[in-house]
């Protein structure tokens, strides 16, 4: 049951629509900074496949510029 | 609010992010989410008084789910501006002792059985009732504590000495505050401190006389680091009969031979004249001299009675005085070189350098305390160093309200909350403000704490009530105090927190409450008043020591004089406890005020504290522009010509060592409390007897030998420890008195200063065998 976070940075003027995509995707939670133009990515998913995909399809957004791990928790 | 694994990694992975966001984006900001509702629950934090020492450091307590569950350090508390101790910060975890006491305990046939508190409180009221009915009202006592919230020692005096009419009133302070008291006020005439805690910031020179504050006052003793980093010039000078923590950290310690600080506070005087460093305006404008009695005996036997007189004489008797204390004399009899001294006399002398100096047990708990307390404010006075910034002399609390409690209160067998029972004017307003006759208070004082355990053990007083103190552990040459106090016909009611040494001898236990447990206020080393709330419910049947108070007192009949309800006491009671000092100097702050501040110190007059005592500048009490010593008839401080007299007992070829006792970082005073905080405990886990490597060499033992420690009173076998944090020199040796498996007050002596009646706890004679 891996938890995973991560800061996203998005694409110029695209933080919104970032917002919203991360936001539609299941196991993600989305905390949005106010004065800066980035986000906090927490990934809670229920086995490293799953983990793994969606990491896959967060990168694959057209409004995100990078992704940065900040920390991260698999159970062995 | 549970929390489980999942939601703890969760929120530690979130807090990663925002830690790195913070990093890389200062001052960002994550406003819509709340870390603390996803993790912990809903902590409330909610600020307080340490619980612990008499620095007064206010905490934030942390609450979730009516538990107590985290401390940091209060920012907005000047004390300690957001550090705490070691102590400080596990401070919480004294409330959740597996043993606490929940209910009251009644002894039935020889055993403390658990009884329902209010039986337990009937059974009080009516053993005091029958003690006074047949062996007259002085018969029955009170012995508090320093660690007495202000209401608590607040009805103990009202009941007491307002409504039974008895002065057998005491409080542990006597054993470690008595003799600041009456240094200041043979100096002053006015009780506590002149200065506050902001000079630390300002002195260029400190002087610390016997006393280890890196342990036991760490938070102000790392305040006056920070000085010293910033500014260069500054300078710690460490005055010490053992070597300590503080030792290392100091710029010089001096070693004197135990009791010699009288002579080598007369040899700094002597060559402040010498040298021509006397503030001769202060002097002739602020200062009078006076001479006093000597050869004034060490109080051993029962009945002891002394009464200082006071003579007037001038500088040039002071100076012809000084003549015994040059420094080569005083190199012979303290062991500090004539150099060391005339180094230290310099620095006190150096009209550029503001000089603080610090104090607690070493000049307190000292058979010539008053004298050694005066000597000091002496080289403060010739030099005009005090009551400014930086320029201080100044007596430190080991507890958190010996100075709010017991010397404001007035919780002394010689005091009211105003004023002495001695002095009629006092009589009447204590009287009028509690609603009783005036014959009902006894102009009498009666026994002192020393005198009215001796009188337990005479059998004078039968019925003792001991709220928030471990005297059978604390009481010197305690064995005879302790079989006293078990004697057929005593009676010992016991309000506590957990089981003790004192609580074993108890007929009855009382469950109390602790601290954050209930509403009150304690009064730190600086006039600081320090209000606390009740943040979390008290366990089982415990019941805070003001309300079993105020309880008993109903049960004798004194609803009157007791009418509050539970919601609003604490409020009422300051009310009307603030109606005796309603003076500019020494007004205290309106309840509202200290609930919203971290603290207010007295005298408040007009909306502000006052930070400096007896100067225009900054006290309202003042008359003039300049300094104003106010307590005294002459308007001026009092320099004493105090002889330098031998200890009580000093080694000789039977006891060749002094033992001197005291407490560690880690434990307060009977460890009741901290040797139940794991940490701690495990920190450190036993007491010990410290011995000078050579000494131990001699006796063929190394760190941890079993060593037998005795006196003329008793003996005590415990482990040795040998180049310790502290190192006492050859010829002493030091233990530590918080651990109740090793009774060290069964060898001490029961002496004590005949002016403040404070036990010396410094110095006896012992030898020591290799078990």
């Amino acid at each position: 049951m891996p938890v995973f976070s991560f800061l996203a940075y998005p694409k110029t003027n695209m933080k919104e629509q970032l917002i919203k995509e991360l936001s539609q995707l299941n196991y993600c939670e989305v905390h949005s900074a106010d004065n800066e133009d980035v986000l906090i990515l927490l990934a809670d998913t229920p086995d490293e496949e799953t983990n793994k995909g969606l990491i896959d399809t967060v990168k694959g957004l057209d409004s995100l510029q990078s992704l940065s791990m900040t920390f991260g928790h698999t159970d062995s | 609010m549970t929390i489980t694994r999942r939601d703890f990694i969760r929120a530690m992975a979130l807090k990663s992010a925002a830690v790195a966001a913070t990093t890389m984006f200062p001052g960002i900001s994550f406003a819509g989410w709340k870390p603390t509702d996803q993790t912990t629950g809903s902590i409330v934090w909610s600020k307080t008084p340490c619980r612990f020492c008499g620095t007064g450091c206010g905490l934030l307590v942390g609450v979730s789910n009516n538990r107590a569950v985290a401390v940091k350090g209060d920012p907005n508390c000047s004390v300690n501006k957001g550090l705490c101790c070691v102590k400080g910060y596990h401070s919480i975890q004294i409330l959740y002792g597996s043993d606490r006491f929940t209910t009251a305990y009644v002894r039935k046939n020889g055993k403390l059985t658990a009884t329902p508190i209010e039986e337990a409180l009937d059974l009080v009221a009516s053993k005091m009732k029958d003690s006074i009915a047949n062996t007259g009202k002085d018969s029955v006592a009170i012995y508090g504590s320093g660690q007495w919230s202000i209401p608590d020692g607040y009805a103990a005096s009202k009941l007491f000495k307002g409504c039974i009419g008895t002065n057998n009133v005491e409080a542990n302070a006597r054993l470690c505050m008595a003799s600041a008291v009456t240094g200041f006020l043979t100096t002053f005439g006015m009780d506590e401190p002149m200065g506050c805690y902001d000079d630390i910031d300002n002195a260029d020179v400190f002087v610390t006389w016997g006393n280890n504050m890196a342990e036991m006052h760490p938070v102000l003793f790392s305040r006056m680091l920070a000085n010293r980093k910033t500014k260069t010039h500054v300078k710690i000078i460490d005055l010490t009969t053992r070597y300590t923590r503080s030792s290392q950290a100091a710029d010089r310690s001096l070693l004197f031979h135990p009791q010699t600080d009288l002579a080598l506070a007369n040899a700094i005087c002597h060559e402040i004249i010498k040298n021509n460093w006397v503030n001769t305006e202060f002097i002739e404008e602020h200062v009078s001299f006076h001479s006093g009695k000597t050869n004034i005996g060490y109080g051993v036997e029962d009945h002891f009675k002394f009464k200082d007189k006071a003579e007037t004489v001038d500088f040039k008797a002071y100076k012809l005085f000084l003549d015994d204390y040059t420094p080569e004399k005083v190199e012979k009899i303290s062991g500090v070189p004539a150099g060391d001294i005339k180094y230290l006399a310099s620095l006190y002398g150096d009209p550029s350098k503001k000089v603080t100096s610090f104090w607690t047990m070493g000049m307190n708990q000292h058979t010539r305390g008053t004298w050694i307390n005066n000597l000091v404010y002496n080289i403060h006075l010739l030099t005009g160093k005090i009551s400014t910034p930086g320029n201080s002399p100044f007596s430190l609390t080991g507890q958190p309200s010996a100075c709010g409690t017991v010397r404001e209160v007035g919780t002394l067998t010689h005091k009211l909350p105003y004023g002495v029972v001695m002095k009629e004017a006092a009589r009447k307003k204590a009287a009028k403000i509690w609603g009783v006759p005036e014959s009902n208070i006894d102009p009498k004082p009666t026994y002192h704490t020393m005198e009215m355990f001796r009188a337990l053990d005479r059998g004078d007083i039968n019925f003792m009530w001991i709220q928030v103190t471990n005297p059978m552990v604390t009481i010197p040459k305690l064995r005879r105090y302790r079989d006293g106090a078990k004697k057929k016909g005593r009676f010992i009611v016991v309000s506590e927190i957990y089981p003790t040494p004192t609580s074993d001898i108890a007929d009855v236990i009382l469950p109390s409450a602790l601290w954050v447990e209930r509403e009150g206020f304690f009064g730190n080393s600086e006039r600081r008043t320090q209000h606390n709330e009740q943040l979390v419910p008290k366990p089982g049947e415990a019941m805070c020591n003001t309300w079993q108070l105020i309880q008993v007192a109903r049960r004798l009949g004194f609803e009157k004089q007791f009418p509050w309800n539970q919601e609003t006491y604490i409020e009422d009671i300051w009310n009307e406890y603030t109606k005796f000092h309603d003076t500019p100097k020494h007004r205290m702050a309106p309840y509202a005020v200290l609930k919203q501040r971290s603290g207010v110190q007295w005298p408040f007059v007009n909306g502000k504290e006052t930070s400096r005592r007896y100067h225009a500048k900054y006290d309202p009490a003042c008359e003039g522009n300049s300094f104003d010593f106010y307590g005294k008839p002459d308007r001026r401080a009092w320099i004493w010509l105090r002889p330098y007299e031998p200890a009580a007992e000093s080694p000789d070829t039977e006891y060749p060592f002094w033992l001197n006792t005291g407490r560690v970082l880690e434990h307060w005073h009977t460890g009741s409390m901290t040797r139940r905080i794991p940490v701690l405990h495990k920190a450190v886990p036993e007491a010990y007897v410290e011995i000078h490597p050579e000494d131990a060499r001699s006796l063929g033992v190394v760190n941890g030998s079993k060593v037998k420690i005795s006196s003329r009173r008793g003996s005590l076998v415990m482990n040795a420890m040998i180049d310790g944090r502290g190192n006492p020199p050859k010829g002493m040796v030091f233990v530590p008195f918080f651990d109740e498996k090793y009774l060290i007050n069964e060898i001490t002596l029961d002496a004590f200063c005949p002016i403040s009646k404070q036990p010396d706890y410094k110095k006896c004679a012992v030898k020591l065998e290799k078990v």
